[in-house]
């Protein structure tokens, strides 16, 4: 008969560590070569050396001499950071001799037939060199980035990070940007109001509710499926040529929001009914079975847990919203896109249209931390022992 | 007359009937538990005295007037009817002081304090008024139930119905929601329950009703059903319910 022990009498014997650790080894080291390279190439570009003044003591073999000459011009600051950002890969170097000492011992260990010695050493081996290769990966990743700015004369760099002219005209950005601003601040507040009564509209009860569900379902078909930059130029310069009044002649702002509610309407009221029908119909039960009509229920019971949970899936379509705000340039509204393109075509440079996306960027990382925030507070107040 | 009179009702789900036609009557501060096996349709029966599921067949009344079938006022309905459920249903964001209150203010239109002070009452009568700034989420499974009990009980209903509200507690949890249903079996309070808790059935209730596929299948004091059933299927229930130590 087979027993237990039959089965364990070959325990298995750890693979050697030292081929993964060699490897970690030469990454480090090619990484570190690859940080030095792109570091005197930096050094280069910072004493303003030029690829045809490069190609020039090249042919006079004198490479080395005229390099450090130009470079060694350059302020004692510049230097610090250099050389700070050079120790940086010899961290690689501390995991790296890890994995190797931690490999050599899982040898020496097997050879003493000390298995679990050996399985713990090639495990603490194997993390390690993982850990090199992993922030390896990291620095490459890095310095490469910094290399293609620096690159055939800080070709990219001078196109989209050209920082005197950012400087000069971010004021002139930024005051445009609060068109953005004002545009999506006011669509979103139109927009929760008109997203909910959709979707209440396409979840009203009964056969007599028939076709307020049916055009209810036909609006958010149609405004999903519509480009917002097509909805925004039709309703941007369509409108005022119907010449209705007060519609027909708003400030083109106007026609942005108008055009954007109607847009992420559509969306938000797709985001309101998922909500609401992912609240157990229990709960519609309880509220009915105590009197309260169908109205007072959704009020009171219904919409308030749903908003609870639409709260992180809101924000993303109010982030395409910030975002879209930039396609009202498209109906002649200066926002920060159409003043950066006036600026960059005056300038013949991109840098000021960098200074837009940087904004965007930077408008929307502290809205997702907020709702993060909301989330955390409301959900330990609700929950867990008091 | 009858306070709750049940006569000949029927319901179905598509083609599934799970009420063949319920004959049964509760007078006036009664307390009636309905037993029998899973999907014998005790749950279903108490949804739909409460409005909570159209009948599709027979009538329900209660002091005379018809409350089921088209035209019936049932949010009228339920202000008179309470029901408590097996998983509470509480509302998760509100307080329980704001659970308690919800309806008699919006319903009764009770002002804020009127409200409040009868929840305060409430929960000093379910023992739980320290309890009143705290959310569902952070009390025990019977400290919830209890609340629910209050929830109904601020509707000041006429007849309360309670769905095995003691099936989904630790075993530890029961005895002080069953004590709580006790102080309102005492008090006068009119009672329908469904219930696995066979000597609680016994010990509180005026009649016993062992409903089986959707029919009444015997009723009779708690003595009777108990002690003496005269039918095959009451008596194979009864049994097992002995011999998975419930009774």
């Amino acid at each position: 008969m087979n027993t237990h022990s039959d089965r364990f009498r070959a325990p298995s014997i750890p693979k050697s560590a030292m081929p993964l650790s060699t490897a970690a080894l030469l990454i480090s080291s090619l990484t570190t070569l690859l940080t030095w390279f792109v570091l005197w190439q930096l050094a280069l570009a910072m004493a303003g050396v030029t690829e045809e003044q490069v190609a020039v003591s090249l042919e006079k073999k004198m490479y080395w001499s005229a390099m450090l000459a130009r470079v060694s011009d350059l302020p004692w600051f510049a230097w610090l950071v250099l050389a700070v950002l050079a120790l940086v890969p010899l961290l690689l170097f501390f995991p790296t001799v890890k994995a190797i000492l931690q490999a050599r011992q899982a040898r020496t260990a097997l050879q003493f037939e000390n298995l679990i010695a050996a399985r713990v050493a090639t495990a603490n081996s194997s993390n390690f060199s993982w850990y090199a290769i992993g922030y390896s990966v990291f620095v490459v990743l890095f310095f490469g980035g910094i290399w293609f700015v620096i690159a055939k004369d800080i070709a990219v760099g001078n196109t989209f990070f050209k920082l005197d002219l950012m400087w000069e005209k971010a004021s002139l950005v930024v005051s445009a940007f609060l068109t953005n601003v004002f545009i999506f601040m006011v669509a979103q507040v139109f927009i929760l109001i008109w997203g909910l009564l959709i979707a209440l509209a396409r979840m009203v009860p009964g056969a007599a509710g028939q076709p307020i569900r049916l055009l209810a379902t036909l609006y958010t078909d149609a405004f999903r499926g519509l480009p917002s930059v097509i909805t925004i130029y039709l309703i941007g310069f369509g409108l005022p040529l119907t010449g209705f009044p007060i519609l027909g002649d708003l400030p083109p702002v106007w026609y942005a929001i108008f055009a954007l509610t109607l847009t992420y309407g559509a969306y938000v009221a797709e985001v309101y009914r998922a909500g609401i029908e992912s609240i157990h119909p229990s709960q519609m039960m309880a509220a009915r079975s105590l009197g309260l009509n169908f109205t007072q229920t959704m009020r009171f019971v219904i919409v308030p847990q749903a908003i609870r949970r639409i709260i992180p899936p809101l924000l993303n379509d109010f982030i395409g919203l910030q975002k879209d705000t930039a396609l009202v340039n498209v109906i002649g509204t200066i926002d920060a896109f159409n003043q950066s393109r006036i600026l960059a075509s005056n300038n013949f440079n991109l840098s000021t249209v960098t200074i837009v996306a940087i904004l965007f960027v930077l408008i929307t990382i502290p809205q997702a931390r907020l709702v993060d925030r909301l989330l955390e507070k409301d959900a330990s107040k609700t929950r867990g022992a008091k | 007359m009858s306070f709750l009179e049940i006569n000949n009702v029927v319901k179905r789900f598509g083609s599934l009937d799970v009420l063949r036609g319920i004959n049964l009557s509760v007078e006036e501060h009664q307390v009636v538990c309905l037993i029998g096996p899973s999907g014998c349709g005790k749950s279903t029966l108490l949804r739909c005295i409460n409005g909570l599921e159209p009948i599709s067949g027979g009538e329900i009344r209660i002091l005379g007037d018809r409350v089921s079938g088209a035209g019936v006022d049932v949010d009228r309905l339920r202000r008179d009817v309470g029901i408590v459920f097996q998983s509470f249903n509480l509302f998760p964001h509100m307080t329980v002081l704001e659970n308690i209150c919800l309806a008699p203010r919006q319903v009764l239109k009770l002002s804020k304090e009127e409200a409040e002070s009868r929840a305060i009452e409430l929960l000093r009568r379910v023992q739980l008024e320290q309890k009143a700034k705290a959310f569902p989420d952070q009390l025990s499974g019977g400290q919830q139930q209890r609340v629910a009990i209050a929830r109904a009980l601020a509707m000041q209903p006429m007849l309360m119905l309670l769905d095995e509200i003691t099936s989904a507690l630790d075993p530890e949890l029961v005895a002080e929601v069953l004590d709580l249903v006790r102080d309102l079996a005492a008090e006068g309070m009119t009672m329908l329950l469904a219930t696995h808790e066979m000597g609680f059935a016994k010990e509180v209730s005026s009649k016993v009703c062992f409903l089986y596929q959707g029919v009444v299948h015997e009723e009779g004091s708690p003595e009777r059903i108990f002690g003496d059933p005269t039918e095959d299927r009451t008596r194979g229930f009864l049994k097992s319910i002995i011999e998975a130590g419930r009774m």
